[in-house]
C-alpha cells in the first residue's frame, strides 16, 4: 500500500510540503488525502540525536487544523529541537514530519533585526507588494496594540513590546501553523498574563494551528485545547482540556488537569507549592 | 544640614561628595543622586571651548618663545610665520593644486581599496571556497609591510599617480577586509534564523541580515583604512612626486623653510580630522538603530 504519506519518508524532502488535498502527490491518493484534510501536523517515528545521544526516540503527533496544542516538558527534554524540526530549522532528523507551507515561529526572545524599524521587522521576507505589505503590517501592529511603534527602531521597545511585535511579525504571514517556543519566558507576570488574553484572542481570529512550547502548567491549561508532555524522547498521553472558554481557576477540572500534567512531568501539587517527585 | 543637601531639588548644585547620613542604626546611608551625577567643578564655558584651551595655550607659548628669540626659524617656524607662509602658498594657487593633487590620490586609492576590501570580504564572508581561497591569501598579504613595497611599486608603475594610488589602496584593504569579514562572520545566527523562517531567500538573507550587521565592522575597518592612507601618502609623497603635500614640504626642506613643513603636517593633521568626522557622520547615519533615536 502506497500511502501519500510513504511517498515522502525522508525528512528533507517532507518539509515545508504542503498537506493541502489539492498537493499533487496527495491527490493522487484520495484515501490519504481525506485522511489528511483536517491536519496541520502529521509526525511518524520522528528521530534526532545529538552526538549519539538521542533526544527526540521515535515521537508520533498529529495536530489539526485550528487546534491549540500545549507541549510540556522539563527542561532539555527536546522541546525546542521539535518545535525546530518543525519549523523546517533543522534537517538532520529522521523520520516522517508533514507540515503546512505557511509556518511561523516566535522564539523565547524576540529576534528583530535590530536595524530595522519595527514595522520593516513585521513585513520583512513578505511577498507582497510594499505598500501592500506595509498595510498589513500596520494592521497586524495595531492587532497587538503597537501601531504607534510602528517607526520605532527595535532597542527602544520594551521586552513585552517586543515580543508583542514579533507576535505580529508571525500573525502577519497568516500562517496555518504557529510555533511558540516559550515567547513568554522572559515577561514578568503581570505582562504574561496580557500576553495570553492577546495571544487567546489571536488564535481566536485567524484560526492558526498553534504548537506552544512552556514550563508552565497555567498557560497550558490557560490556552491550549490539548496538552501533551515530552519525557525521554516520546510524547505522553494527551490531556483533553475541557474547560469553559475563559478557563476559570476556580474551577474543579482546572485542578484536576493542573496535577495530572505535574504528575506527568514528575512533579507532585502539594497546596499551592511544587515539591519534586522521587 | 546633610539631610538639606540629600533633599534639595535636582537642579541645586551637586554636593562635593555623596553625603553620607548616619542612620539610626546599622550601616550609614549614601545619597543616590551623589552616586551617578558628575562631581565636575561648573565652568562657565562650553566643553569644546574648553577643550581648545589646552592646545591654544600651547601655541601661544610656542609664538611666545619664538617672538622671544628662543628658538630659531630654521629649526622651527613661529605659528605665525606657518600661517603667512599658508596664506602666500593660498595666493599663488600653490597650495590649492598640491593639496588636490594628495587628495585625488587619496581619494582614488581609498575607493579601490575599501571596494576591494568589501568585495573580498563578501566572498570570503559567504562562501566556503571563497573563504578558502580569499582569507589565507589575504592574511599572509596582511603581513608584508606596506611601506616596504614602495621600491617595487616604483618599478612596477613608475614615478607617476598609479604607484601612490596603489600603495593607498594596498594600504586600505586589508583594514576594511578584516573588519568587515569578522562582521559579516560575527553575525548573531539567531537571527539569520529567525529571517530563514521568515522565508527569507539565500540573497535575501544577505540583504537584510548578514550586510546590515556587518556594517559596524566595516566602518570600524573604513577608520583605520582612512589612517593608514594619509600615512602612506605622506611618505610616497615625500619619497618621489611632483605634486602634492608631501612633495611641498620635501621642497621645503631643501630651503630650510620650516614655515612650510610645518604648514604641510599642520595640513595632514586637519585632513585625519576631517577623515574621520566623515567616518563619524557615516555612523550616526547607518548606526542609528543602536542608539534608537533619530536625532543629534
Ligand atoms: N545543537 C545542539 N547540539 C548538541 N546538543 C543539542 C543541540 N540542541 C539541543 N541539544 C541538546 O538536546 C537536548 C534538548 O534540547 P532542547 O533545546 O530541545 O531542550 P528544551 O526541552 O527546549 O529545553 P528548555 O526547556 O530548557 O528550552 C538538550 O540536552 C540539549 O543539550
Ligand atoms: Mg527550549
Amino acid at each position: 500500500m502506497t500511502t501519500a504519506t510513504e511517498t515522502t519518508t525522508t525528512a528533507t524532502a517532507s518539509i515545508a510540503r504542503a498537506v493541502e488535498p489539492d498537493t499533487a502527490g496527495v491527490a493522487a491518493e484520495p484515501a490519504a488525502a481525506a485522511g489528511l484534510a483536517d491536519t496541520a501536523v502529521l509526525a511518524r517515528d520522528l528521530r534526532r540525536s545529538f552526538a549519539d545521544r538521542e533526544v527526540l526516540g521515535g515521537l508520533d503527533l498529529r495536530i489539526r487544523r485550528g487546534e491549540f496544542l500545549a507541549l510540556l516538558g522539563r527542561s532539555g527534554s527536546g522541546k525546542s529541537t521539535l518545535l525546530r524540526a518543525m519549523a523546517g530549522l533543522d534537517p538532520d532528523f529522521t523520520g516522517q514530519l508533514l507540515v503546512p507551507q505557511r509556518r511561523s515561529v516566535v522564539f523565547q526572545d524576540p529576534r528583530l533585526q535590530p536595524w530595522k524599524r519595527v514595522l520593516d521587522n513585521v513585513v520583512l521576507g513578505l511577498p507582497g507588494s510594499r505598500s501592500e505589505n506595509r498595510a498589513q503590517g500596520l494592521a497586524a501592529l495595531t492587532e497587538v496594540g503597537l501601531a504607534q511603534h510602528a517607526q520605532a527602531w527595535p532597542v527602544t521597545l520594551s521586552g513585552g513590546e517586543a515580543q508583542r511585535a514579533a507576535l505580529a511579525r508571525a500573525l502577519v504571514r497568516e500562517p496555518e501553523l504557529l510555533l511558540l517556543d516559550e515567547p513568554f519566558g522572559a515577561l514578568d507576570a503581570l505582562t504574561r498574563i496580557r500576553m495570553h488574553g492577546l495571544l487567546r484572542e489571536l488564535c481566536r481570529r485567524h484560526r492558526p494551528a498553534v504548537l506552544l512550547v512552556t514550563h508552565d502548567v497555567d498557560e497550558a491549561v490557560l490556552l491550549a485545547d490539548r496538552v501533551v508532555v515530552l519525557t525521554e524522547g516520546r510524547l505522553g498521553p494527551a490531556h483533553e482540556v475541557r474547560l469553559p472558554a475563559e478557563r476559570p481557576r476556580s474551577h474543579p477540572e482546572f485542578a484536576a488537569l493542573r496535577a495530572a500534567l505535574l504528575a506527568a512531568l514528575g512533579v507532585l501539587a502539594e497546596s499551592g507549592s511544587e515539591v519534586e517527585a522521587s | 544640614m546633610t539631610t538639606a543637601a540629600a533633599l534639595a531639588p535636582p537642579s541645586a548644585p551637586p554636593p562635593a561628595a555623596p553625603s553620607v547620613r548616619p542612620a539610626e542604626d546599622g550601616a550609614p546611608l549614601v545619597d543616590a543622586a551623589g552616586l551617578s551625577r558628575p562631581r565636575r567643578p561648573r565652568v562657565p564655558l562650553p566643553r569644546p571651548l574648553r577643550r581648545l584651551a589646552g592646545p591654544l595655550i600651547l601655541v601661544a607659548l610656542w609664538q611666545l618663545a619664538g617672538n622671544l628669540g628662543a628658538i630659531d626659524s630654521r629649526v622651527l617656524a613661529t605659528p605665525g610665520q606657518v600661517l603667512s607662509a599658508g596664506w602666500e602658498l593660498a595666493r599663488t594657487g600653490e597650495l590649492a593644486s598640491n593639496l588636490l593633487a594628495s587628495l585625488a590620490r587619496v581619494a582614488q586609492g581609498l575607493v579601490i581599496g575599501v571596494s576591494l576590501g568589501v568585495l573580498l570580504a563578501v566572498l570570503a564572508g559567504l562562501f566556503r571556497l571563497g573563504e578558502d581561497l580569499v582569507d589565507s591569501t589575504l592574511q599572509v598579504l596582511r603581513s608584508l609591510p606596506v611601506l616596504g613595497l614602495l621600491p617595487l611599486v616604483i618599478i612596477w608603475f613608475g614615478v607617476g599617480e598609479e604607484p601612490k594610488v596603489a600603495l593607498v589602496v594596498f594600504a586600505t584593504v586589508f583594514p576594511v577586509y578584516l573588519n568587515t569579514y569578522a562582521g559579516i562572520r560575527g553575525v548573531d545566527s539567531r537571527l539569520v534564523e529567525s529571517a530563514r523562517v521568515l522565508g527569507l531567500s539565500r540573497v535575501g538573507l544577505i540583504r537584510h541580515v548578514v550586510l546590515p550587521g556587518a556594517v559596524p565592522g566595516f566602518l570600524v575597518g573604513l577608520r583605520f583604512a582612512l589612517t593608514s592612507s594619509w600615512l602612506v601618502i605622506i611618505i610616497a609623497e615625500q619619497l618621489n612626486a611632483t605634486s602634492g603635500i608631501g612633495y611641498l614640504m620635501n621642497q621645503a626642506q631643501a630651503w630650510y623653510r620650516t614655515d612650510i613643513i610645518v604648514l604641510g603636517l599642520l595640513i595632514y593633521g586637519l585632513l585625519g580630522l576631517g577623515a574621520d568626522a566623515v567616518v563619524r557622520l557615516l555612523e550616526r547615519r547607518l548606526l542609528r538603530w543602536r542608539r534608537g533615536f533619530d536625532g543629534n
